[in-house]
């Protein structure tokens, strides 16, 4: 029976990282209700994580929105609808591929960075020196990057929309003779606002969720400098996993 | 003394915490009264640090209580025992200071957050308690800038800011070179005379015990061995004090220590 043995430890370890998940944001929507409200803190995490992320995120639209373009006219030329490619890049970059790719992108850059750092202050003695000057560790540390992650990410989706529905402009246009006139047209015609609603309600549930494990990560840390690094790997890993589930259930609840 | 007029200013009872299956404290009692010094001594990884956090609400005991003035730490709502950690003022080992801010916003920190002060009281508070750990105008540098021995007394200054009744000291001279302790020595005993504070420090360093305490306690085995003031404790004959104070393992490494092979 040994080798019932790692699949009941990892069901286990499943439960126990859910419930420190749900613990955690306990105590973090306590601390939002409860004085102090540090809006300074959470001014620096929305300008960090913004201009950390900035970058990455728009490269990624542009790139993303461009390949978009480049795949949809050769697979749609088969059967003469080049005419809309321009309306698939569009819905795919709104709905689908801005919010979870700057989502991913997000918790590389800043997910990873939040559990490094929150990660050394708990071997380096720093959280409960927090706790010894009577301040709530999760209420001072959580709050600002959760609040920051919910109010940034949909923020750089706005603009990786923008630049992927250029980037696919771009080579539609000038690389493969695309009518501009009708391109634009058509990217627009079959636009809805729930098109964007959807994808930024999506940004906003992933910010949450990534910045809330990358806390998570970094509090629990154990074992030094070692457990920092493992840390960061697992803020990357279980935040990309939980966007691209929660991109499903999501996607079925808002079609 | 301790129990001399009043209630203890902390009062640990029947206070038991294990790691996995390694039992760190196992029904630990121990009183201190309001003004007191009180050192605590033991090997390395007998649990000092464990008990010192304890006191100050750091862990949750598995069983027993952690009474401050005879309330009880864990039986008191969440923000009732940030109120009463407000009384502590604690000095981790290795400073702890947060190395995202300088030594000013590191002492100004708990001002800020807990008091009304003007930005100018503030500035006048931390420069006060920089000195009154013996350093002066390093408010702008970073904590990594600092070395151990600076590190530990800008920490020192850190936990003295909110003027507690209670200082803590987890290991404060531990790894530092013999001159840096004796400053640090020096320092804890002007803060002892300055604030008369009531005091716990948990070292290893002999010499320091002996200067700064008015009571030396042994842990070993996760209870309070020896109680005694200072003078008596060296004179002690138990064989467990005298291998201490003697610095002889021979007991421990024939034995092969249960305490060093869990560590």
């Amino acid at each position: 029976m040994g080798f019932l043995e790692p699949v009941g430890r990892l069901a286990l370890d499943a439960l126990e990282f859910h419930g420190r998940c749900v613990t955690l944001l306990g105590l973090t929507v306590r601390g939002l209700f409860r004085k102090p409200f540090d809006g300074r803190a959470l001014a620096t995490q929305v300008v960090r994580v913004g201009v950390d992320g900035l970058p990455v995120v728009l490269l990624t639209a542009v790139f993303t929105g461009a390949v978009l373009a480049l795949q949809t006219y050769v697979g749609f030329k088969r059967f003469h609808a080049e005419a809309w490619v321009g309306s698939v890049v569009a819905l795919s970059m709104l709905r689908e591929l801005a919010p979870v790719l700057t989502g991913l992108m997000v918790t590389g850059r800043s997910g990873s960075a939040m559990a490094a750092e929150i990660g050394s202050m708990r071997v380096t003695e720093q959280i409960d020196a927090l706790v010894s000057l009577a301040t709530d560790p999760v209420q001072y540390l959580f709050v600002p990057r959760i609040l920051a992650g919910i109010i940034v990410v949909p923020m750089l989706v706005v603009l990786a929309n923008a630049l992927g529905i250029t980037g696919g402009y771009l080579v539609a246009v000038r690389l493969l003779g695309a009518n501009p006139v009708v391109y634009v047209q058509n990217t627009f015609q079959f636009l809805d606002l729930n098109d964007l609603w959807s994808g930024l309600v999506k940004a906003g549930v992933f910010g949450f969720l990534l910045t809330l494990i990358g806390c998570q990560q970094g509090f629990d840390t154990t074992n030094g400098a070692e457990g920092v690094g493992r840390a960061t790997t697992a803020a990357v890993v279980l935040g990309s996993l939980a966007i691209l589930v929660s991109d499903f259930f999501l996607t079925k609840v808002l079609f | 003394m301790p129990g001399s007029g009043g209630l203890p200013e902390i009062r640990l009872t029947a206070l038991s915490k294990r790691f996995g299956p390694k039992v760190v404290l196992d029904g630990l009692d121990l009183a201190i009264a309001k003004g007191e010094s009180i050192v605590i001594l033991g090997k390395s990884g007998t649990g000092k640090s464990v008990l010192l956090k304890h006191m100050i609400g750091l862990l949750t005991p598995d069983a027993g209580t952690v009474e401050v003035e005879g309330e009880d730490l864990w039986g008191a709502s969440r923000s009732r025992r940030d109120e009463i950690r407000r009384r502590f003022g604690m000095s981790f080992q290795e400073g702890a200071l947060f190395d995202s801010m300088s030594v000013g916003e590191n002492i100004a920190f708990p001002l800020k957050r807990h008091t009304k002060m003007t930005p100018g009281e503030v500035s006048a508070r931390v420069a006060e308690c920089l000195s009154l750990v013996k350093l002066h105008g390093i408010e702008g540098k970073r904590p990594s800038e600092l070395s151990g021995g600076m590190r530990r007394r800008v920490g020192f200054a850190r936990a003295i800011a909110l003027k507690p009744e209670v200082l803590l000291f987890d290991e404060p001279t531990t790894g530092l070179d013999p001159i840096t302790t004796d400053v640090l020595a020096r320092v804890m005993i002007d803060l002892r005379d300055r604030m008369n504070p009531t005091m716990v420090t948990i070292t290893h360093d002999l010499k320091v015990a002996f200067e700064v305490a008015e009571r030396v306690a042994l842990l070993d085995r996760g209870k309070i061995l020896v109680d005694l003031p200072p003078r008596e404790f060296e004179a002690s004959d138990d064989p467990r004090v005298r291998a201490f104070v003697q610095g002889d393992g021979s007991e421990d490494a024939e034995s092969g220590s249960p305490e060093e092979a869990a560590v």
